[in-house]
């Protein structure tokens, strides 16, 4: 996908509109009814808020947040200690301007960042996420957006946090306010987000 | 300049005949009435002006110090041939001492707060305003060309100054420094006439806009440097690009992320002479054109070894520099967010690599790419994206440091900020790489142990100091009894500077130090259960460093008193925590020898014991 020898243009599949790989979601199989502009469910949001439960009830899962924070007090809070780390002033400012958000995989210890403002489409994105936690492949480009662990065969849903606190389906809107709304990714095991029901249109 | 004036001057790189030279005369010198002797006329039979040009050529401000040291005539000689001054503590001496020794200085480099100010450590209004010394200097020294600033205030109204009271300034250098607006630089841009220098770098600028690089005159031409990478305002890019067209000297350029891509093109196509190049913003929506045209446009600059800016990297784009990565010598890229697999990809083109930062977003991975790709790395430094997150995110290990370890024997200067460390992979390390001048490393968690054993990290700084007789720096972090302390006295014997927080056990480490480090020049501790007893065991050893700073230890003002007192060519201050007693804990220390008495700019929240 990358040009190697430079003298190629690097994929540029961007703005949004584009059918090919626009995320849905649905069991497979199921027919999905697409809509003549890809881009025209802006105002409709498709948050699956009641069904994401972040304290699982498996015990294999990720940490809640909760956890998270009480992991890292221990033993002490970083946050707490002035001027520590020892990072300057200059560089701590310059890097809080990047648009680079967290992502977290269900089941994984470690939290990654992704520089958004690094791809121009979700299939660069989802493909630099493939490379990060290499364990996954992406299957089937073009239909089914899944992530999938070769070592267990766990499927992932890809599912961020928007500007408002909400959980959605990476895919929905297009690229460009993605970019800009996306706050953090996590990839959801799919079998937790099957509560979503089946029927994509609000 | 410090070590010739107070007693204890240090050593260093001088000829053997030089420290014979000055065994020989130390004895003359005591016969304090006597004229010049017989036999040091037998010494100096050669005549003044081959001695002269001889001590002329000397460069370093230390052998300088030296030469200075040995006689009389020597000490004339040295101190009308000076024209490069440099000031490690701005406090240590006035300018008005200064200018009277050195009649000639035509370059000057300053630097005043202590660097835990870079962490805000240090209250604002402390000091270090550099406009003293430009009234001075405009008298004395109306033929300056450079100053270096690092950690200095300086005002709009001092850059002003300077543009307008030297007519012959060239080279204008701010790092970490405040104190000033754009206003201030459109000053310079607009009066110095001469200028070739200008670098901005890294400072608390209060950036009013771009206007100030539209002040250089159409009919300036001499500019050389030009480093405004840190800045954050749009500038004219018209007259940016006029700029570099007709300044046919311009080798240094680091341009801010207000510069796209297009622009970075067109500028490299006007200065394919350039050597160091600072990117704009490394992202945008390039055509294919447009893209070819910028990787030609690096295929055009045969001569830059100096690459750093990559703002909001595309990694996609890196590829348009593999014309010019083929010979870069220092890579930058501590702005730039990049994965394993990019870092990767693109230091397959880098062979001739001496020094690499990167952000620990390459992870080990990354880092293990460095160590199968640049056997020739001298440095290394490897930044946090996120350093003060409260959830784990993944950076560097061990495993990515002792990767870089077997790639890179060469290896001499390492700054490595991770979250988990062992003592194991440190030993590893150094003896891989045994030549360490500065070795800085940072455990995020304060006084975290070594992860695997949960052993302190003691035998890490002791594999170290024991390892690393070349040792000039040294920062240690994660959990540290007084054991390292003990290592570090023993083993330490070159070390000039030495970072410490949250370690060490009692007042025997400290004094461990204190008593073992011949050539401890700077010693700076927060957060150390280290007392007055530690505190006072350095008396006479301060005398001969440029500074100690220790802050939230247990040091009291009583303690800082008698500091005070036993030592009056100290200038010993505190740094006093609102609404504090003044017989308590003395919560901020900074101690330096000077030979221009008590500063006179202290703010009320400094107390000069």
């Amino acid at each position: 996908m990358s040009s190697e020898s430079g003298k190629q243009l690097p994929e540029n599949d961007s703005a949004g509109l584009n059918f090919d790989t626009e995320l849905t979601l649905g069991l497979p199989g199921k027919s999905r009814s697409t809509t003549s502009d890809g881009g025209a469910k802006l105002g409709t949001k498709r948050g699956f808020l009641e069904t994401v439960d972040l304290k699982l009830g498996d015990k294999d899962c990720v940490k809640s947040d909760d956890d998270v924070q009480e992991a890292a007090k221990s033993p002490v809070s970083k946050a707490q200690v002035v001027g520590w780390p020892p990072v300057r002033a200059y560089r701590k400012n310059a890097m809080k301007s990047c648009k680079y958000v967290k992502v977290a995989v269900d089941g994984a210890p470690y939290l990654r960042k992704v520089d958004l403002e690094m791809y121009n489409s979700y299939q660069q994105l989802l493909s630099s996420l493939e490379d990060m936690f290499s364990c996954f492949t992406i299957r089937n480009y073009l239909n089914e957006k899944k992530i999938v662990d070769q070592v267990n065969g766990i499927e992932y849903v890809p599912t961020y946090e928007d500007k408002d606190g909400d959980w959605m389906l990476v895919g929905d809107v297009p690229w460009q306010m993605f970019v800009e709304s996306c706050k953090r990714l996590r990839l959801m095991k799919s079998t937790e987000a099957i509560g979503l029901g089946e029927d994509l249109n609000l | 300049m410090e070590s010739s004036e107070l007693k204890g001057g240090k050593d260093s790189q001088i000829s053997d005949e030089l420290s014979e030279l000055r065994m020989e005369s130390s004895e003359l010198k005591k016969a304090k009435d006597s004229p010049i002797s017989d036999e040091s006329n037998r010494r100096s039979s050669f005549p003044d002006e081959v001695l002269e040009r001889v001590i002329s050529l000397l460069n370093s401000h230390r052998d300088r110090s030296s030469v200075s040291l040995v006689c009389k005539d020597w000490y004339n000689m040295e101190r009308w041939s000076r024209t490069h001054i440099f000031i490690g503590n701005c406090y240590s001496v006035s300018p008005e001492i200064v200018a009277r020794r050195f009649p000639k200085i035509r370059s000057l480099t300053l630097k005043g707060k202590p660097r835990f100010s870079d962490f805000n450590l240090v209250p604002q209004n402390w000091g270090a305003d550099v406009h003293a010394w430009l009234v001075v200097f405009a008298a004395k020294y109306p033929f300056l060309e450079e100053l270096r600033l690092k950690r200095m205030t300086i005002s709009d109204a001092s850059l002003e100054f300077l543009a307008l009271s030297f007519p012959n300034f060239k080279a204008l250098s701010l790092l970490s420094c405040d104190g000033f607006s754009t206003n201030g630089l459109a000053a310079i841009a607009t009066h110095c006439k001469n200028l070739t220098e200008l670098d901005i770098h890294e400072n608390d600028i209060d950036d009013k806009g771009g206007g100030w690089l539209s002040c250089f005159p159409e009919s300036f031409t001499s500019l050389e440097v030009l480093n405004f990478a840190n800045m954050t305002s749009d500038i004219n890019f018209d007259a940016l690009e006029r700029l570099i067209s007709r300044c046919k000297s311009v080798r240094v350029l680091k341009v801010n992320r207000s510069i796209s891509l297009e622009q970075l093109q067109r500028l490299l196509a006007n200065a394919p002479q350039l050597t160091e190049l600072g990117t704009g913003s490394f992202t945008q929506e390039l055509a294919q054109r447009q893209y070819e045209e910028l990787e030609s446009a690096f295929n055009n600059c045969k001569n830059i070894h100096t690459l750093s800016g990559l703002w909001e990297v595309k990694g996609l784009y890196l590829p348009a520099l593999y014309p010019v990565s083929t010979h870069l010598t220092f890579l930058n890229l501590s702005y730039a967010v990049l994965q394993s697999d990019e870092l990767a990809k693109l230091l397959v083109h880098c062979p001739q690599l001496r020094r690499l930062w990167v952000l620990d977003t390459v992870e080990d991975k990354g880092l293990e790419a460095v160590g199968s790709n640049c056997p020739l790395l001298e440095e290394l430094r490897v930044f946090p994206a996120d350093p003060f997150d409260e959830e784990i995110v993944h950076g560097v290990t061990e495993a990515g440091f002792v990767a870089v370890s077997y790639g890179c024997p060469r290896l001499h200067y390492v700054l490595y900020f991770c979250r988990q460390m062992t003592n194991a992979a440190v030993a590893t390390v150094v003896q891989n790489c045994p030549d360490f001048t500065h070795f800085r490393l940072c455990i995020m968690t304060p006084g975290q142990p070594d992860y695997l054993t949960n052993e302190p990290m003691d035998e890490a700084f002791g594999a170290v100091v024991k390892t690393c007789t070349k040792l000039q720096r040294l920062s240690v972090s994660g959990y540290l009894t007084d054991l390292t302390f003990e290592y570090i006295g023993t083993y330490a014997k070159n070390l000039e500077t030495l970072s410490v927080a949250f370690a060490g056990s009692s007042d025997w480490g400290m004094q461990c130090v204190l008593g073992g480090c011949p050539k401890l020049r700077k010693l700076e501790i927060r957060d150390c259960p280290f007392g007055n007893a530690a505190l006072l065991s350095g008396l006479e050893k301060y005398e001969s460093m440029r500074s100690l700073w220790m802050s939230a230890c247990n040091v009291t003002m009583n303690g800082c008193r008698l500091l005070a007192r036993e030592m009056p060519r100290l200038n010993v201050e505190v740094m006093k925590e609102e609404g504090s007693d003044d017989d308590g804990r003395a919560d901020k220390v900074y101690v330096y020898r000077s030979i221009a008495g008590q500063r006179r700019d202290a703010p009320s929240s400094v107390l000069t014991l």
